[in-house]
């Protein structure tokens, strides 16, 4: 018997609209990821793959079908519920930073434990340990406009590492910067995965960054058209 | 948890502290308005109260008043009073002081100074009863107010006036037409209820006064001074019982005088103080109001204006009644910061204008408390929308805002 993913689409279908304005985002996609996995989603816009995120992070919910977490079937959730459950076990690095732009690095790290009603030192310490982890303890202090872009991604991956998530969804991490920028993010990343064995999930369009994952999922038309798992197996 | 929200909320206040300053003008006017408004009325009241208190406690006014003419129409003055109703109060009335006083205006000369002032004709027993001593030199002596001696007796103005700072005892000066010799100086007292300097005066003997400066024998007011606060109402009574008998008022014919004691008098000045500043804080009350709406404004835009960091606070796990509280938190710290300014503006407007109106300053605790607490309530009142809006966004489109 297969452990229980951490992760799991069971006949997820999404609809954006209704009647004749009804669009298909996700149409019964189903597919698991372990704890652990490093995974690249693919495709091209308008595949579905931003949805499968949403739904993944628990940003949304699917129309019909099931969609998992740990077992717990998210789609029976409510919208605080899901709140909590992000708070919790999940993770977001955007492609646009999405950092508070006149706050400190190290008050962007609080922010989420803040919500998780840590105390003011525990709050110290996971921050500065995280930002040690991305390597920017001596940038604490600036606000997010202070730093370059790839400093504010690597700010950003430590605000998703600070909670320690069970998952990290990373949606385009490397899109708003320069190759080596983006190599160096993604190097980070897949120390993470290494190195913590935290789940990663990550949204790409492009080849050389989905390399650094175990495995692709190719998004098209709101179905998986390929999937570098089921090949294997 | 309530703490951690104020700690986001002040930093968020902090991070745009000219917004928060502007958001919040309005309910500092507003705020600032009330409270000089009321600090102001209430250093009115004690005006008027100081005041009477200066014109001397438990003391009774006897005035002509006005009496129907020959044939029932139109009004006129009733005669004046005579020193025969002086006397007959003196013997029926117990535990009181009587003093008759008559005035005339009339030019003050000294040397090369002159001065229009009021001239008080009465006796050593006004001075009583209105508590106002003599600092400097002397009272009228027996003989010279039952001669009608030509001696007076100088307010602090008139003494200022004519003198300057010199030693005025002594010296001959000029009343009207009359030479009179300064025998004493009247201790300052300040203005009366009504705004005038009491100290613009010379007192003189009342004989003195009616011979030779009004040539006649009337009496314009008879003041009374009560030993026991007491026995107002009952004086008044024997006062009015008198009055009429000596001038000669059928039942049906009403009082063609007037009884009035300070009490009352402070009264009414004290309802209409209380009227006004109740007034004057309705129309500030207004502008409390309009500052909410101000606040509501400018949530709402902020609301817009930051719909980016609110996808991003409930991607990494905000609930809808986090964004609440941090909104609501907001709005109340910052309009419960702006009634603080605006007590503090308040408190400084209004110790500026007591100090030009001449009013003693005191603030209330309470008002103060009051008005606190109000801004506050406008803070939850008028930023409740704002906050729910921003709560019930949805975190995908929020976090895709521009």
């Amino acid at each position: 018997m297969t452990p229980q993913p951490l992760l799991l689409f069971d006949d997820v279908t999404k609809i954006y609209g209704s009647g004749e304005a009804a669009v298909v985002a996700l149409d019964r996609v189903e597919f698991a990821v372990q704890a652990g996995e490093f995974v690249a989603v693919m495709g091209p816009s308008g595949s579905g793959k931003s949805t499968a995120m949403n739904i993944l992070g628990c940003l949304d919910a699917p129309s019909s079908g099931h969609y998992y977490f740990e077992g717990i079937d998210v789609a029976s959730l409510s919208r605080d519920q899901r709140a909590l459950l992000r708070r919790n076990y999940v993770g977001f690095v955007f492609q646009g930073f999405n950092l508070l732009k006149r706050t400190t690095a190290l008050e962007n790290l609080e922010l989420p434990l803040i919500y998780r009603g840590a105390s003011r030192e525990e709050r110290r310490a996971a921050a500065e340990k995280a930002l040690a982890l991305v390597g920017l303890s001596d940038r604490a202090s600036h606000t997010a406009s202070e730093l370059s872009g790839g400093q504010q991604q690597r700010v950003a991956i430590a605000r998703a590492l600070v909670t320690e998530p069970k998952v990290i969804l990373a949606d385009e991490p490397t899109g708003n910067l320069d190759t080596a920028r983006g190599q160096e993010i993604m190097a980070l990343l897949a120390s993470l995965n290494a190195e913590q064995g935290i789940t990663i999930v990550l949204v790409t369009h492009e080849e050389a960054i989905a390399a650094y994952a175990q495995r692709r999922i190719r998004f098209l038309d709101g179905r998986i058209e390929s999937d570098t798992e089921k090949v294997l197996a | 948890m309530i703490g951690n929200v104020i700690i986001l909320a002040l930093r968020e206040i902090r991070r745009n502290v000219m917004r928060a300053a502007l958001t919040t003008l309005g309910i500092v006017i507003g705020v600032g308005a009330v409270i000089a408004m009321v600090t102001i009325g209430n250093g009115a009241r004690e005006g008027v109260a100081n005041s009477i208190e200066s014109m001397g406690r438990n003391l009774i006014i006897l005035q002509p008043g006005t009496r129907r003419g020959p044939g029932g129409g139109g009004r006129a003055s009733a005669p004046p009073f005579a020193q025969a109703d002086v006397d007959t109060i003196t013997r029926q009335v117990s535990d009181i002081r009587v003093a008759a006083l008559a005035t005339r205006a009339a030019t003050v000369i000294a040397g090369n100074r002159n001065h229009p002032t009021q001239i008080a004709g009465t006796n050593n027993a006004y001075l009583g009863v209105r508590d106002w001593p003599v600092i400097e030199g002397r009272i009228f002596s027996d003989s010279e107010v039952r001669s009608g001696r030509a001696v007076c007796v100088l307010g602090q103005t008139v003494k200022n006036v004519l003198y300057g700072g010199q030693d005025p005892i002594g010296d001959e000066i000029r009343v009207g037409q009359i030479p009179c010799e300064v025998v004493g100086l009247l201790s300052p007292k300040g203005q009366s209820t009504f705004g005038q300097d009491q100290d613009d005066l010379v007192v003189m003997p009342l004989r003195t006064l009616q011979r030779r400066l009004a040539g006649n024998l009337d009496i314009g007011t008879i003041w009374i001074g009560v030993n026991n606060a007491g026995d107002i109402p009952r004086i008044k009574e024997q006062l009015t019982e008198i009055l009429r008998e000596r001038r000669y008022l059928n039942d049906n014919e009403p009082d063609d005088f007037r009884v009035n004691d300070m009490q009352e008098i402070a009264g009414v000045m004290d309802a209409t103080a209380t009227i006004l500043t109740a007034f004057l804080s309705a129309i500030a009350a207004i502008s409390l109001l309009v500052g909410g709406i101000g606040i509501m404004n400018i949530m709402l835009v902020s609301v817009t204006e930051r719909t980016r960091e609110i996808g991003i606070r409930m991607a990494i796990g905000a609930r809808e009644r986090d964004v609440l509280t941090q909104f609501l938190v907001e709005a109340v710290i910052m309009s419960a910061l702006g009634g603080v300014a605006g007590i503090a503006i308040g408190l400084a407007a209004s110790a500026i204008a007591v100090h030009f109106f001449d009013l003693p300053f005191v603030p209330s605790l309470s008002i103060m408390l009051i008005a606190f607490i109000f801004s506050a309530a406008i803070g939850v009142a008028f930023g409740y929308f704002p906050a729910r809006r921003a709560a019930r966004l949805d975190p995908i489109d929020a976090l895709r805002h521009e």
